[in-house]
């Protein structure tokens, strides 16, 4: 029934959305976390959403046209590429024998909007599921 | 005169079929809303509930276009015809996602007050024949 796909569909939004609050939270977290090696160093996680595409089950059925996707997935979180913000603090204790501190390249702003994205996202799937509850509460009292 | 469901329950029992797909059409467009390269989907309504309509009378409204005298006039299965359509983009975004959050919010609500209204019309009509049988 495509009513009780919805509570699916959205569901999987939601955690996909939580998965990016989180990522959000740990780049936060962690902005002004400095290291004394480029490689040590903190860089700011993104996850990446792809189309949930429908089991194969439900594509040989008969109205396969009308099956859409079944929701969001998150396909895997990637490090960002962008280059990193190095210091010259020569009194840092993780300072290196040059005196440069590497700071994350997590931009706070970035994350900000991001985090507002998200959870704007996750409240209208939250509002979705709560439609798709009421119609089905709705169908229950066919004849009553 | 025969009582027939079809007859009696006419177009809703279709049209509340056919609003719960397109619910989750859409909710499928509001989950992906931040999926790069996500195209939103949409039915088209009026065009399939005629077809599933027509397929009831044993005739489809839904005809092939005639394009070339070659062209037999046959109809299309409704099922066919049932296909999911791309939304063109109001404006076009960066990362190649079509969706507007704030348009497919409406246009699902709007769907969720048809298929309220749709039932309401079964409920009357259930109504209508439970008072018809007790006769009171």
């Amino acid at each position: 029934m495509s009513l009780s796909n919805i509570f699916n569909i959205a569901g999987s939004a939601m955690s996909a959305q939580t998965v990016r609050l989180n990522t959000t939270a740990s780049n936060m977290a962690n902005a002004d976390s400095v290291s004394s090696s480029i490689g040590e160093t903190y860089r700011a996680r993104k996850p990446v959403f792809e189309l949930q595409a429908p089991s194969l089950e439900q594509v040989t059925n008969v109205d396969a046209g009308l099956i859409p996707g079944q929701g969001v997935n998150v396909a895997g979180i990637i490090e960002s590429q962008a280059p990193l913000r190095t210091a010259y603090e020569p009194s840092h204790p993780l300072a290196d024998e040059k005196g440069y501190v590497h700071y994350p390249n997590v931009n706070v702003v970035e994350e900000m909007a991001d985090m507002i994205s998200a959870s704007r996202s996750f409240q209208i799937n939250a509002e979705v599921m709560n439609t798709a509850k009421q119609m089905v509460q709705r169908a229950l009292t066919l004849g009553q | 005169m025969a009582i027939t469901f079809d007859k009696a329950l006419g177009i809703h029992e279709d049209a509340v079929a056919l609003r719960s797909r397109r619910a989750e059409v859409i909710a499928n467009n509001i989950a992906n809303a931040d999926t790069p390269n996500f195209q939103a989907r949409d039915i088209d309504f009026k065009s399939i509930l005629q077809g599933v309509q027509g397929a009831h009378q044993g005739i489809s409204l839904l005809k092939m276009m005639n394009t070339n005298t070659a062209h037999k006039d046959t109809v299309i299965h409704p099922d066919y015809a049932a296909e999911l359509l791309f939304r063109t983009p109001m404006q076009p975004s960066v990362d190649g996602n079509t969706v507007d959050v704030q348009e497919e919010m409406a246009r699902y609500t709007e769907n969720a007050l048809g298929y309220q209204a749709s039932f309401d019309f079964l409920n009357r009509k259930f109504k209508g024949i439970t008072s018809a049988i007790k006769g009171d």
